[in-house]
């Protein structure tokens, strides 16, 4: 929503619009502040980090190196185990075939931050269409609604651990293992994950096609088109974009759950989930590599949520202004 | 409200042939063969007719009538022999005269005979939903891992609930006070901390450090003294306090938005003006009416925690519904992975019936009809 309040802000001078009281709402809600600037932190963190530290995450050593270097600790092991095997070469110590973990844990997020936006896209386009048609012309309401409850009692899980396995060698054939697995994990999680903005954005649309602007549009002769695209969709934006912060929460966590389970991507690609679940056999030795992971998927799912619910705050009308 | 009840019944009907033919149609696309692990040296002949006998070599419209079947008749039907030892679902074939005494004998002895006025009839059982992998009757399999799954689960949800309700009431009686931030915190973790995360988490400070719980979840243990119980217990409270974390955050969030909804109303004014004691006021007339969209919260929830604690049966290697849907899955054991999804949809379906005529009957201001 950032990103929405930052571009229309300077043409909005003049006419000084909505989505800058929505900024100014959501200024004062401490916890999306704070959300905010974590989510922010991450985000650069794992895409401009690389530039900085620029360890290559899939590098492997020649097999005499490899043994020397694997398995170092994070460098803070050594504040209470002097013993401890660090080095400042690898901060947060190596893997146990000598990757750097902090390039790992670094490449990996950047997967889990795409998938989990890619995702959100995809979903919100999906679930604004289906709610906008199904609101719009009372004929595809119907179908278009039944179809949605038909996606909310099917048990989502296990179908996309199957389809997971289903599409993997097609799509993989297609774009490549790992772009294929991309498509295969975003698309999976696009597709069921749209049923509650479509019934949100049909509710508010149904209730829009009540209003005299709507009404006095239509007097003129206005199109379809043209009254989805600049009077009701305009109007929508508030439960989109809540149910878009929230969507990157829930993609993160789903990803990171088919990867945990062993349905996501492949070892030689980690994501954050990945690289927990291939830690978690070694845990007792090294808990900072279960730990690492672990946290920031967390910490970016509360960020996102924080800032979700701070935006929920702002856009409601009821709650401005007080 | 009985003829909305009996409406929604008869409309989930299609519903869930419809869901069941979705999940059917996608495990059809499945690349895996049964067949793959049978020996190279078995001949294609003999490979033909394992095929035919698991019911492959059909067209799929037909192998999905059999399995309606198999799922929808024949299994309540053994169900039922299971119990009252009945033969409900056996086939019977007439007894051709041309068998020999020695034959009919052992049919007799076997008990598997019966006389009816045709004339003598031998029976045996009809063929089940059979899993690919263990060759043995699906809902067996499934009858086994249910206890292990209820028992966690449902303790969870349980313990979860209790906790959730007094949290939701003392945060949204005391909005923004220290108590409602460290609440709205608290859930807030709930809800973004994956159980993965934090069921590792817990795995390595409770059992690994301080080695208070086990972390795997023994599902051979017997149940018999006082000794067994409390082990029972301590390996239940591991994977009991991850699920219960990820219950209480949603349900106390919807327990504290439905009491401050309510703490606003006109008739919580009218309540002190009567001079009630505010304990009354709050614990009688605010709680009741908030508990009412709490209470189908809860139920929606069920269907939902059962997929859930896949991941928290993995993590803790509780051999329950979802561990088993997992090992099938890798395993391309297809009638398995039909079977537990379709049940999972039917427990969705379900309580969302469930939720609705509970809406109903709690809430005088609802009617269906």
């Amino acid at each position: 929503m950032t990103e929405a309040s930052q571009q229309t802000a300077p043409d909005a001078q003049a006419t000084r619009n909505q989505w800058w009281d929505v900024w100014d709402q959501f200024k004062t809600h401490s916890g999306a502040m704070v959300g905010l600037v974590v989510f922010l932190i991450i985000v650069f963190g794992v895409f401009i980090g690389p530039f900085i530290w620029t360890a290559d995450p899939q590098a492997i050593p020649s097999v005499v190196d490899m043994i020397k270097t694997r398995d170092f600790r994070p460098i803070y092991t050594a504040l209470w185990d002097p013993s401890a095997k660090v080095s400042w070469a690898n901060p947060l110590g190596t893997d146990n075939l000598a990757r750097d973990n902090l390039a790992r844990l670094m490449s990996g997020g950047r997967v889990s931050i795409a998938v989990g936006l890619t995702a959100m896209v995809l979903s919100i386009v999906l679930g604004s269409l289906i709610g906008v048609l199904a609101g719009y012309f009372k004929r595809m309401d119907g179908p278009l609604m039944r179809l949605t409850d038909l996606f909310l009692a099917l048990p989502l899980l296990p179908l996309i651990l199957v389809a997971s396995l289903l599409f993997r060698e097609p799509l993989a054939n297609m774009f490549g293992t790992e772009g294929g697995i991309f498509v295969l994990i975003v698309s999976l999680i696009g597709i069921t994950s749209w049923m509650q903005t479509a019934r949100i954005v049909r509710g508010d649309v149904l209730a829009l096609k009540e209003r005299e602007f709507v009404l006095a549009a239509r007097s003129i002769g206005t199109s379809d088109r043209n009254m989805i695209t600049r009077h009701v969709l305009p109007n929508v934006m508030s439960p989109i974009m809540v149910s878009a912060t929230l969507g990157i929460a829930s993609a993160i966590i789903t990803e990171s759950a088919l990867s945990f389970l062993g349905f996501g991507f492949p070892p030689d690609f980690p994501t954050w989930g990945r690289l927990l679940n291939d830690s978690v056999d070694r845990m007792v030795s090294y808990p900072e590599r279960v730990i690492w992971p672990g946290t920031l998927i967390s910490l970016t799912v509360l960020s996102v949520n924080y800032m979700g619910d701070g935006l929920r705050d702002a856009l409601d009308p009821r709650i401005r202004g007080r | 409200m009985f003829t909305f009840t009996i409406r929604r019944l008869i409309l989930s009907i299609p519903t869930l042939l419809f869901i069941s033919l979705v999940i059917f149609l996608l495990l059809q696309l499945a690349p895996g063969d049964p067949m793959a692990q049978v020996p190279l040296t078995v001949p294609p002949e003999v490979k033909e007719k394992m095929r035919q006998a698991l019911g492959l070599g059909e067209p799929i419209y037909i192998q999905y009538l059999k399995w309606l079947k198999q799922f929808f008749w024949l299994e309540p039907l053994y169900l039922i022999d299971h119990y009252l030892g009945t033969r409900l679902s056996w086939e019977w074939t007439p007894v051709s005269p041309l068998e020999t005494a020695e034959q009919i004998a052992r049919w007799r002895a076997d008990g598997v005979l019966r006389e009816t006025t045709a004339g003598l009839e031998v029976g045996s059982e009809q063929l089940r939903v059979i899993s690919w992998q263990t060759r043995s009757p699906v809902m067996d399999i499934v009858a086994q891992r249910i206890p292990q799954t209820l028992w966690v689960v449902g303790v969870a949800y349980i313990v979860g609930i209790l906790i959730a309700l007094p949290i939701g009431i003392i945060s949204a009686y005391k909005q923004y006070s220290w108590f409602d931030n460290a609440g709205t915190l608290v859930t807030m973790i709930g809800f973004s901390v994956p159980p993965f995360f934090s069921g590792v988490l817990v795995i390595v400070i409770f059992s690994v450090q301080l080695g208070w719980f086990p972390s795997i979840y023994d599902t051979t243990l017997v149940v018999n003294d006082w000794a067994s119980f409390k082990k029972q217990l301590l390996q239940m409270f591991l994977p009991v306090m991850v699920l219960a974390l990820q219950i209480t955050s949603q349900i106390s969030r919807f327990m504290r938005a439905s009491m401050l909804d309510n703490l606003n109303q006109d008739y919580v004014r009218t309540a002190r003006a009567k001079g009630l004691r505010e304990r009354t006021v709050v614990m009688l007339h605010v709680l009741r009416n908030s508990m009412i969209p709490v209470i189908t919260v809860i139920a929606l929830g069920i269907p939902s925690i059962f997929g859930g604690a896949i991941i928290t049966e993995q993590v803790f290697k509780v051999n329950g519904i979802g561990q088993l849907l997992i090992t099938a899955i890798q395993a391309n054991d297809l009638p398995m992975v039909q079977t537990l999804t379709f049940i999972f949809a039917v427990l969705i379906v379900l309580f969302n019936l469930i939720a609705d005529v509970l809406y109903g009957v709690l809430d005088p201001r609802i009617r269906y009809d």
